[in-house]
């Protein structure tokens, strides 16, 4: 793939437009929506109200609430109903508010979903996607504020995409929508308004499967996922001023996962920080150091370390949360650390 | 009177009729024998039979097209053969072969086959309701006059998403039928230790069309449920059948010492007085629409294919261990 495709802000030298990280979701799904028929958006409050996070609104006026879908609150029955409904012709895309009701969803995903094609030696097709959120910090306690792309990465039949920006959510739900198989895609709340970026407006996909450098750099290669790109880069800013050069690696999705891209990377610059919002305990960081420490072991200089979410539920009052997530001071220290500066 | 013109006096379907029974053989006929696989170790996993439930699978599949959709369950192998399902794939399923209907990957608990709309059989209980709810909104977008139909046991009755797909079914009056078929065991426990209320109010409390039929009668059987199919296809919204019946023998085929939860004399009543081949094999024989020979000959047919079936599927090779990773993605 041509360097200017995945990074449009890098293209042609010309102005790209910059388009929140919501509204590129909302064009993607306008646009998948135009191109496919069978495409359909069905969660709760998704038509009028176009989600608590506005990310679909508008949707409903376009293509009705017939392709737009409210549903009762009832995540096991409308998910299992989108199981059904993509084995029987559709393309839904179910829309999950909050990436904690991931719990009452999983037998649907987990036991329906992600095992039929499977079992049924490759005769069922479930080509669907799950659109949840992540991401703790805005005040919402430990029901409304977990990072659980662990889960679905943890089963065979799921592929689970975590965009960091505008660009790649497009690109990857666009990809997601058009995949013949059950996407999990994690939006991170935060980043709904607050990331800004450049978007092309021609059409285009980012294949799942493909990690990205989001900053060069040969000192220490820094993995990071959706919400902790930001603080990845902020970060390695803060570390470009006291001599250390950091590289930040986004793998986009966590399965497929690109473990060439993130070997290679760790194979020239010889260390290596994994920051993800998810518990830190079993889950993304301990997956993808083992990948990097397993194949770019000789390359090393010292362990692969890991930051995470604190293995506390989400707390409400502020000083508690704040301190469960990883934060930029956070990876500076370590980083200084890792590099003795 | 000829049989010939009994039948045209009595103005029904006989050929549909034979159909009926010679597929409630069928079923009897495969069971028979997949319980003899299980017990000769030839057969892996587990095996839960639908022996003295034939009449629902075949009642209602004899109501659908074949590009209708079903969902099944555990208990799925007359369900799967009443919709279309030939006996040497299923049988080459049961015993894990590269030629069975899911390359051995699924099993006896997950025949599936989108030739002849079965979306699968489920081994979580309550799991097929949501799918046919899904297969009958996919039916209504896609503008089709498909009709899905969930089967499933009355231990469901505990799980959540059937409520949750009722709901939905009927906010949106969806093409599908429930179908619940009460055995009246939870593999070893009696359903009335596990179900509060009763069973057809479940239903009706959404708005659903309900009725409670005689899961052993299978006219009966298929009377209600052509009225719930074409009523579903019409546009005019959700069934729900409510089934009796009874499971003749254990939860599985291993499930033997079964005194700890009903009692030989239960079972020896149901299989002497309320065995669906024979109640309607009788009624066929008393109307005059067939002939006990006839029926005999049929049964032999049946008995020569389902062993010319297993016989294919002990033939057919296991699958190559390499192809373990296939069809995960599609």
């Amino acid at each position: 793939m041509p360097d200017t495709a995945i990074h449009p802000e890098r293209s042609r030298g010309t102005a790209v437009r910059e388009i929140s990280y919501a509204d590129a979701i909302r064009e993607a799904l306008a646009e998948e929506m135009r191109r496919d028929p069978t495409v359909f958006v069905i969660g709760e409050d998704v038509a009028e109200a176009g989600t608590p996070f506005k990310v679909v609104k508008g949707l409903v006026e376009e293509f009705g609430k017939t392709r737009v879908v409210d549903t009762p609150i009832s995540e096991a029955g409308f998910t299992g109903l989108a199981v059904g409904a993509a084995m029987a012709g559709m393309r839904p895309v179910v829309d999950i508010m909050f990436g904690d009701f991931m719990t009452l969803i999983m037998d649907q995903v987990v036991n329906q979903a992600a095992k039929i094609h499977y079992m049924s030696g490759g005769k069922w097709k479930v080509p669907m996607v799950i659109r949840a959120t992540m991401g703790a910090t805005r005040r919402s306690a430990a029901q409304h504020s977990q990072s659980l792309h662990a889960w679905p990465s943890h089963i065979p039949g799921l592929k689970v995409a975590i965009p960091s920006t505008p660009y790649d959510a497009k690109g990857l739900l666009k990809a997601a929508i058009r995949d013949d198989n059950p996407v999990v895609v994690f939006e991170d709340k935060i980043s709904y308004a607050k990331v800004k970026g450049p978007v092309p407006d021609e059409d285009y996909v980012i294949p799942l499967g493909v990690a990205d450098i989001k900053r060069e750099g040969s000192d220490i290669s820094i993995v990071a996922t959706s919400s902790m790109v930001q603080v990845a880069l902020g970060a390695a800013t803060m570390l470009e001023e006291i001599g250390i050069d950091a590289e930040v690696v986004d793998p986009r999705t966590t399965w497929p996962l690109d473990e060439k891209t993130l070997i290679e990377s760790v194979k020239k610059t010889s260390r290596c920080i994994v920051v993800d919002e998810g518990y830190f305990r079993y889950g993304v960081t301990g997956e993808i150091a083992s990948v990097i420490a397993e194949g770019a072991f000789y390359d090393l200089d010292g362990p692969v370390r890991r930051l995470g979410a604190r293995h506390v539920p989400i707390p409400f009052a502020p000083p508690l949360e704040d301190a469960t997530v990883p934060n930029e001071r956070d990876v500076v220290a370590l980083a200084r650390q890792m590099c003795n500066k | 009177m000829s049989i010939a013109a009994k039948q045209e006096a009595a103005g029904l379907d006989v050929e549909k009729a034979l159909h009926m029974y010679r597929g409630m053989v069928a079923i009897r006929a495969f069971e028979e024998r997949a319980n003899d696989l299980y017990t000769r170790a030839l057969m892996p996993g587990l095996a839960h039979l639908y022996i003295g439930e034939e009449a629902i699978a075949v009642g209602v599949c004899e109501a659908l097209r074949p590009d209708d959709y079903i969902t099944s369950t555990h208990r799925g192998h007359g369900h799967c053969l009443a919709k279309g399902a030939v006996p040497n794939l299923m049988f080459a399923e049961l015993l894990g072969k590269e030629a069975g209907y899911c390359k051995g990957k699924g099993g006896s608990m997950h025949i599936a086959d989108p030739a002849t709309g079965n979306l699968g059989a489920n081994a979580i209980v309550g799991g097929g309701s949501t799918l046919a709810t899904g297969a009958a909104y996919a039916s209504k977008m896609l503008g089709q006059d498909r009709v899905a139909v969930c089967f499933f046991g009355e231990g469901a009755l505990g799980q959540g998403v059937l409520y949750e797909s009722m709901n939905l079914a009927q906010l949106w009056t969806l093409p599908v039928l429930y179908v619940c078929e009460n055995n009246m065991y939870c593999e070893y426990t009696h359903y009335s230790e596990t179900t509060a209320g009763d069973i057809p109010s479940r239903a009706t409390a959404f708005g659903l069309a309900s009725e409670t039929v005689d899961g052993q009668d299978v006219r009966a059987v298929h009377a209600a449920a052509s009225k719930m199919v074409e009523r579903a296809r019409r546009g005019d919204g959700p069934g729900f059948l409510l089934m009796n019946t009874y499971r003749f023998r254990g939860h599985h085929v291993g499930d033997i010492a079964r005194d700890y939860y009903r009692s030989k004399q239960e079972e020896q009543r149901w299989m002497a007085d309320r065995d669906p081949i024979a109640i309607f094999g009788g009624w066929l024989v008393s109307e005059g629409l067939a002939d006990k020979g006839a029926l005999d000959r049929l049964e032999k047919e049946v008995a020569a294919e389902m062993d010319a079936a297993v016989e294919f599927a002990k033939n057919a090779p296991y699958p190559d261990a390499q192809r373990v990773d296939e069809d995960v993605y599609a």
